[in-house]
């Protein structure tokens, strides 16, 4: 989190598909984690688009989230983590590229440095030492209660996914009982911003 | 809301006075629409769903409607239309089971690359998702099998998504594009707007294709060509695609640097077939020739084909020691199967320009040493004959029906559509084509009963060109109804049916793969064509004998009517040249005495 901010790019960020990829990259068969970042024409059925290529054509959704950005473009913003070989995120990057609503697809992972969060909420019942270690933990990793009984608490914690998944693996023998969680949202660090 | 429905006819809009232009029903937009976009035919069927616009398209007479017996015919015909002429292909289909009828259609055209705008309708908009009578989830179950498609809820919205519809499928790479129009949107009154023009129409806010190369992605593949020893250019229906100005480019470009050429089925026809330059189809059923050539070149230029698996045969020893350039318009054909040494996104037209320029501007020239040497071997591969088979006896060799065809058409304006199946083959490696445009054939999806209305829309198109439907008894029998829709547009198409009583690909691959066992490949009880050709009233011709097919064929070509020809051929024969699936390009087999009869085992035998 300490990372210094890099140079402000005065340029904005263009569409990745305008030259070809090198090649000894794409040859490496180790599986990466990346987070895609792309901005669509928010109209009925763009999620169905996406998601359909995924499983028309066997890739992995990690985590995808969806939402309006931009009211008066109608413009929303899929965050979306995927892992595969080099050559099947360019594959994934390029058939996103194909469809039509999309306006820009972004590699967050390649492109630079990024933050990523998601936000959880975690119900834990319970009484006792164990409802007391609950909250102890929660201080700890800076969760907010956001509902209480006298048997239970909602947790809202915010991070990023290991973060998050390790709050939740803490409260499993505490009395967890139901996560909801957001998926993914991320933005690339500097002053650079991805133009619709 | 049926109150709605009853929307009074707006007055004819061509007192041309007011400022304003009249609200015009959707319907009229429609078929405005479709004018504007220089459409001149229609192929469809009509039903409720689209009766209204059925209705304007009775007032008019700019659009011709060619009526189908069934909507997977309008879209091949509409295919075949299409690739014989570059225009975009369009049909018009009622909702429910009009529309999933065209599913088939729709997707072998996203396979091939083929521009067509299919209308289909829909229920009123307020029935929609309430399971009413002939409603379908049309943009649900396009989306796959469709570039793009659209569900027009606002009839204000209707021309510009017309518009849109055609810019996207002709625009890229081309592809099938579906409006899903509810038959309320078709009768309410709305505006109509002209198609952008100029710059605004290449300026689509979220679609705008690469056209033009990255100069440095030219420079690198110019360079590699020039210090090429085997080099091989390697075509597909990207070229044809692109049109006449990338087929001159190419043209140009292979001469210049005298570098031999193959070409996909679906490239067939971008580089003449006569020239000594020309290997001939390359993959599966490819010559020996150029399937050698690929394996053991040095520098492969990849222009509009996309390494399919019908080309590639096993990916882990295709054409090992080459370094790949691939030019596609789409960035996603990049990398995809094959990992390649230096990708061109552009238009093969204007790639192949920039290529031809830079050739030129360099002074480049081949190794001309090297080249003689490429050149031996590929005299050495053609030493074997790939093709030859043996026309002997009283039986009529499935190629040798072809090679007549060919021989006896080839000075005319022949257009060949194929099924799919042995006869597809054959006719790939027997009629050689000229010119790009008059080849069409499911390459893709491999669909059974593509040939015959894509004939039909072929002629359609050619109404003084000969068009010829290559096909096998099995595949005809999927869209054989059409016939009567030749018949009733006066179509003189020809069916020339290669029929050996088998789904002859199918018993080939279990003869090879199965043992032997022809489950289900033999046509038990087929038709009388001649028959049934003559029930639909068309002609029906039937040769047995060899020494008869000349005049068969002539007779069929002499007949101004739709001629369904019935060659009884060899029930026996094999297409081969082949590689058997699971193996390399070197490892081609090219006749039953070359291995053929060996079972294929392993991987291979879970192949396609």
């Amino acid at each position: 989190m300490a990372r210094s901010p890099k140079k402000a790019e005065a340029a904005p960020i263009t569409n990745i598909y305008e030259g070809s990829i090198p090649t000894a990259r794409l040859k490496d068969k180790v599986t990466y984690r990346h987070v895609l970042a792309a901005l669509v024409d928010n109209e009925a059925g763009v999620l169905a688009r996406v998601i359909g290529l995924f499983s028309g054509r066997g890739y992995n959704i990690e985590s995808l989230t969806v939402s309006e950005v931009d009211r008066d473009q109608h413009l929303s913003r899929v965050n979306l983590v995927t892992s595969g070989t080099r050559q099947v995120v360019e594959q994934i990057k390029a058939q996103l590229n194909r469809l039509v609503p999309i306006h820009i697809v972004r590699d967050l992972t390649d492109d630079g440095p990024s933050v990523a969060r998601e936000l959880a909420l975690v119900k834990v019942v319970g009484t006792g030492e164990k409802r007391v270690e609950a909250l102890r933990i929660g201080d700890i990793f800076r969760a907010n209660v956001v509902d209480s009984t006298t048997q239970s608490f909602v947790f809202e914690v915010v991070g990023n996914t290991e973060k998050v998944d390790a709050f939740i693996d803490l409260m499993k023998p505490l009395g967890l009982v139901e996560v909801s969680r957001t998926g993914v949202a991320a933005i690339a660090r500097g002053a650079a911003a991805i133009e619709g | 809301m049926a109150a709605e429905a009853i929307v009074p006819r707006p007055p004819a809009a061509d007192s041309g006075e007011s400022a304003a232009p009249e609200p015009m029903l959707g319907a009229q937009i429609v078929l405005k629409a479709l004018e504007e976009q220089g459409v001149e035919v229609l192929f469809g069927y009509p039903g409720g769903a689209v009766l209204p616009i059925y209705d304007e398209l009775f007032k008019q007479n700019s659009i011709r409607h060619i009526l189908v017996r069934h909507e997977q015919g309008a879209v091949h015909a509409a295919e075949g239309y299409a690739r014989s002429t570059g225009k975009v292909g369009c049909v018009l289909v009622t909702s429910g089971p009009g529309a999933t009828n065209a599913v088939t259609g729709l997707t072998d055209a996203l396979m091939d690359s083929i521009p067509i705008v299919c209308l289909t309708g829909q229920v009123p908009t307020h029935l929609i998702g309430n399971d009413a009578f002939q409603e379908a989830d049309t943009v649900g179950i396009t989306r796959p099998c469709t570039k793009h498609n659209y569900l027009v809820r606002d009839v204000d919205q209707l021309a510009r998504v017309m518009h849109e519809a055609f810019y996207i499928a002709r625009s890229g790479r081309p592809g099938p594009v579906v409006v899903d129009l509810p038959k309320d949107v078709a009768m309410a009154l709305g505006q109509y707007v002209t198609a952008p023009r100029g710059i605004q129409r290449q300026q689509h806010k979220t679609y705008r294709p690469q056209l033009k190369p990255q100069p440095s992605a030219v420079e690198a593949a110019v360079t590699l060509m020039a210090n090429a020893k085997r080099p091989l250019f390697y075509t597909g229906g990207g070229v044809i695609n692109a049109g006449p100005r990338a087929v001159a480019a190419l043209r140009e470009l292979v001469r210049l640097t005298g570098f031999p050429i193959t070409s996909t089925l679906m490239g067939l026809g971008s580089y003449p077939a006569e020239d000594s330059q020309w290997l001939g189809m390359v993959g599966m059923h490819g010559l020996y020739e150029a399937n050698l050539a690929m394996h053991d070149c040095d520098v492969m230029i990849n222009i509009g084909a996309r390494f399919d698996d019908r080309v590639t045969g096993n990916l882990n020893y295709f054409s090992p020691g080459s370094k790949k350039i691939h030019v596609d318009i789409d960035a996603s054909s990049l990398n995809k199967n094959v990992i390649v040494d230096v990708g061109v996104i552009g238009d093969a037209g204007i790639v192949l320009e920039e290529m031809l320029a830079l050739w030129k501007a360099r002074g480049y020239r081949a190794d001309q040493q090297a080249l003689k040497g490429w050149w031996r071997n590929i005299a050495q591969w053609r030493a074997r004959d790939c093709l030859r088979y043996d026309q002997r006896g009283k039986i009529i060799k499935p190629q040798y029906a072809i090679q007549r065809l060919y021989e006896l058409t080839k000075h005319r304006e022949t257009y060949i559509t194929t099924e799919v199946g042995q006869h597809q083959m054959w006719a790939a490696q027997f009629y050689r084509f000229e010119e790009p445009n008059r080849w069409m054939t499911s390459g893709g999806l491999g669909t059974m009963g593509y040939g015959l209305p894509a004939a039909i829309g072929a002629q359609i198109a050619h109404p003084d060109g000969l068009v010829v439907d290559i096909a096998g008894e099995a595949s005809i029998l999927m869209n054989i109804q059409e016939l009567s829709t030749a018949v009733q547009h006066r179509l003189p198409v020809k069916v020339f049916i290669i029929n050996n009583q088998y789904m002859g690909m199918v018993r080939q691959w279990q003869e090879l793969l199965h043992g032997g066992r022809y489950s289900e490949s033999y046509t038990d009880a087929l038709p009388d064509f001649v028959k049934l050709a003559e029930a639909f009233g068309c002609v029906g011709l039937r040769v047995s004998d060899p020494a008869k097919v000349d005049e068969t064929i002539e007779e069929m070509i002499a007949v101004k009517r739709p001629v369904v020809v019935d060659v009884v051929v060899d029930q026996k024969e094999n297409c081969y040249p082949m590689i058997p699936s699971g193996k390399a390009h070197n490892e081609m087999l090219l006749g039953p005495d070359d291995g053929g009869d060996k079972p294929i085992e392993g991987e291979g035998l879970a192949l396609v």
